[in-house]
């Protein structure tokens, strides 16, 4: 009698420790949760209270020529056009390339040794620094093929951070494709590059435009590369095969390090357009998402 | 030939059209298949060339610096590539990588995990993948955003946090401050660390939570059925199966706090010294030095700057390798900000 009831009364408290144990478990992941949260708010939220305010006319038309750090004043014109081309131009070189080699990843080479080779690559170049890649275009092509700094070389380091992130997620959409519509393609006697350029390229291409859309948003901030390739300029220089070039992850940077209030200030505007570009970005690719599946189950 | 052979892993479906057209149609349809498939070949072969040509040109236009080194490049802290002679080494560099890198990760480990488990165990099916985009976010931030909002924000923020950490814990040599100087805003390594443990929350917290995901439903019913709570769900069933690629996903983190470069330079009062003093400005990482020395360094400096950027492409990059086999031996596949 006495034994078993010690026994339930054990039992009892070993199940509310236990319940407790897990109360103060979930508060505390819980707790991780809005921890994680709170920087994205604090970030993104002080960057356009900081920055917003220095909006103006003379600073999306104007250069930084001849504007002293102590001064206000100037502006991103010159780092608008520069980033606009360095990564269009990145975005031209990754794109077909990425998507060829996804093609091969996901139509030819299923189950072979050498794509799973490239694949697992492929997931290991994502994580290739972006300074790293940087220091290579500036070492292959900066140096040793002499063209010097200019914006074609800080698109060329950009498109190295590009073609990973286009590979991954174009394989994925085109894997996603049902293997019915090709067999259908074939039953219809289209040969096998016909039914991939014209049956699976189009199905999957509103999800293809999502991957190349992430990307973009995921380079157009990259500061590092830039720094050994473009090289900054005061001045609008809108040739990118010639000469230095400006972007606005460098007005950010550079604008940083100076110790006068000026600086800072276009440091922080140029920041606020930066998040605002990307953020576009962002939203457009989901929303593109979307439509495509609500255009599957429709 | 070869060619051929691959695409004959799946289904042949060539064979039904060539059967069925004339000969002249199918010899030119022939060509255009194997036309396209070199050169999907060639663009998955780019891939790997890439990776090599990094190695071998970095490896290049780091020997003029190497040769010329008149110290020890793996044990000197100086960086003084342009002096007559150049003396310089990667040591204090590597170490600032690294312990900046590790404090980072224990930072961001505990919120990264917490971060996917609510995702996954605790918030339903219909709202986990939405958290995740939230926490996705914080990746599309730009790192030079970071560190300007690291410079300009967090570390006067973090005065009073540094000063007391030295005063009530300064007995513990980490947090010690021997010169005083935390009483003023302080561009410390702890400083540096808390931004990367924001940068890396959201890959931690992607890849553990597919991991969480690949779990099987029947081991947690089966927990939950024998009346146990929710954290002893986690704890019995989660945990244990998914150990092996929550190691790849704290791996891959640390591969990315080791390569970042500009909310370092930005943040981080740089000096070559190897020191725990968490809490004082100062150290430097490899990635943030090539950063700030770069445009002011002649030409001896650049190489000697490759040579340091090899020494930190090798470093990630095996950190990578690692981590990538460890997630695809457990099954998961990234698939955060792709839909």
């Amino acid at each position: 009698m006495t034994a078993s009831s010690l026994l339930a009364a054990s039992k009892i408290q070993r199940r509310t420790r236990s319940r407790l144990v897990s109360g103060t478990m979930s508060l505390l992941i819980a707790g991780a949760f809005l921890l994680a949260a709170v920087p994205l708010f604090l970030v993104v939220g002080y960057t356009l209270s900081r920055g917003v305010t220095h909006f103006s006319w003379i600073f999306f038309s104007h250069s930084l020529a001849g504007v002293p750090p102590s001064q206000p004043g100037g502006g991103i014109a010159a780092a608008t056009i520069g980033t606009i081309e360095q990564v269009g131009i990145a975005t031209l070189v990754s794109v077909p390339l990425g998507l060829a080699a996804a093609i091969y990843l996901a139509e030819y080479g299923v189950g072979t040794r050498f794509a799973g080779a490239v694949s697992f690559l492929v997931d290991v170049m994502t994580g290739v620094p972006s300074i790293v890649a940087g220091l290579f275009v500036y070492a292959f092509f900066v140096i040793s093929l002499h063209r010097g700094f200019s914006g074609l070389a800080a698109a060329l380091a950009l498109s190295i951070l590009m073609l990973p992130v286009v590979i991954r997620s174009s394989q994925d959409m085109l894997a996603a494709v049902p293997t019915s519509l090709r067999e259908a393609g074939y039953a219809l006697g289209l040969r096998r590059w016909r039914v991939i350029a014209f049956i699976v390229l189009p199905t999957a291409r509103s999800g293809l435009v999502t991957g190349v859309m992430l990307a973009v948003a995921r380079v157009c901030g990259e500061t590092a590369p830039l720094l050994l390739t473009a090289f900054d300029n005061a001045y609008i220089n809108t040739n990118p095969l010639h000469g230095q070039q400006s972007a606005l992850p460098l007005v950010i940077f550079n604008q940083a390090q100076q110790a006068y209030q000026p600086a800072v200030d276009r440091a922080w505007a140029a920041a606020a357009t930066l998040i605002l570009a990307i953020v576009t970005l962002y939203i457009t690719a989901r929303l593109l998402a979307r439509r495509r599946v609500g255009g599957k189950s429709g | 030939m070869r060619f051929r052979d691959s695409s004959m892993t799946r289904s042949e479906p060539s064979a039904v059209p060539a059967a069925v057209s004339g000969g002249r149609r199918r010899h030119r349809g022939a060509a255009g298949d194997s036309v396209f498939h070199v050169a999907v070949w060639a663009a998955a072969c780019f891939v790997l060339a890439v990776l090599a040509a990094i190695i071998i040109f970095l490896a290049w236009r780091a020997v003029p610096a190497l040769r010329a080194d008149t110290a020890n490049f793996w044990t000197t802290t100086r960086w003084l590539p342009d002096n007559t002679p150049p003396a310089f080494g990667v040591a204090a560099l590597a170490f600032g990588t690294f312990l900046s890198a590790a404090l980072a990760l224990v930072i961001a480990v505990p919120v990264a995990l917490g971060t996917a488990l609510f995702a996954t165990e605790y918030a339903s099916p219909r709202v986990g993948p939405w958290l995740g985009y939230l926490v996705d976010l914080l990746a599309a931030v730009p790192s030079v955003v970071y560190g300007l909002w690291g410079l300009y924000w967090l570390v006067p923020h973090l005065t009073p946090v540094q000063h007391g950490l030295a005063r009530t814990l300064g007995f513990i040599p980490l947090f010690s401050d021997p010169r005083g100087v935390t009483a003023q805003p302080s561009r410390s390594i702890f400083a540096v660390s808390l931004i990367l443990a924001v940068m890396i929350i959201p890959i931690i917290a992607a890849v553990s939570r597919e991991i969480f995901l690949q779990v099987e439903p029947g081991l947690r019913e089966a927990a939950l059925g024998i009346g146990a709570t929710r954290w002893d769900m986690i704890r019995l069933a989660v945990l244990p199966v998914s150990r092996f690629g929550l190691f790849g996903a704290v791996m891959l983190g640390l591969g990315r706090a080791l390569g970042e470069t500009i909310a370092v330079a930005l943040v981080l009062g740089s000096s070559f010294s190897i020191d725990f003093h968490l809490l004082i400005p100062g150290k430097n990482t490899i990635a943030a030095n090539i950063a700030t020395q770069f445009a002011e360094a002649g030409p001896t400096g650049r190489s000697a700057l490759i040579a340091s950027g090899l020494v930190l492409f090798v470093m990630t990059i095996v950190t990578a390798l690692l981590a990538r086999f460890i997630i695809r031996r457990s099954g998961a596949q990234e698939r955060s900000a792709i839909v």
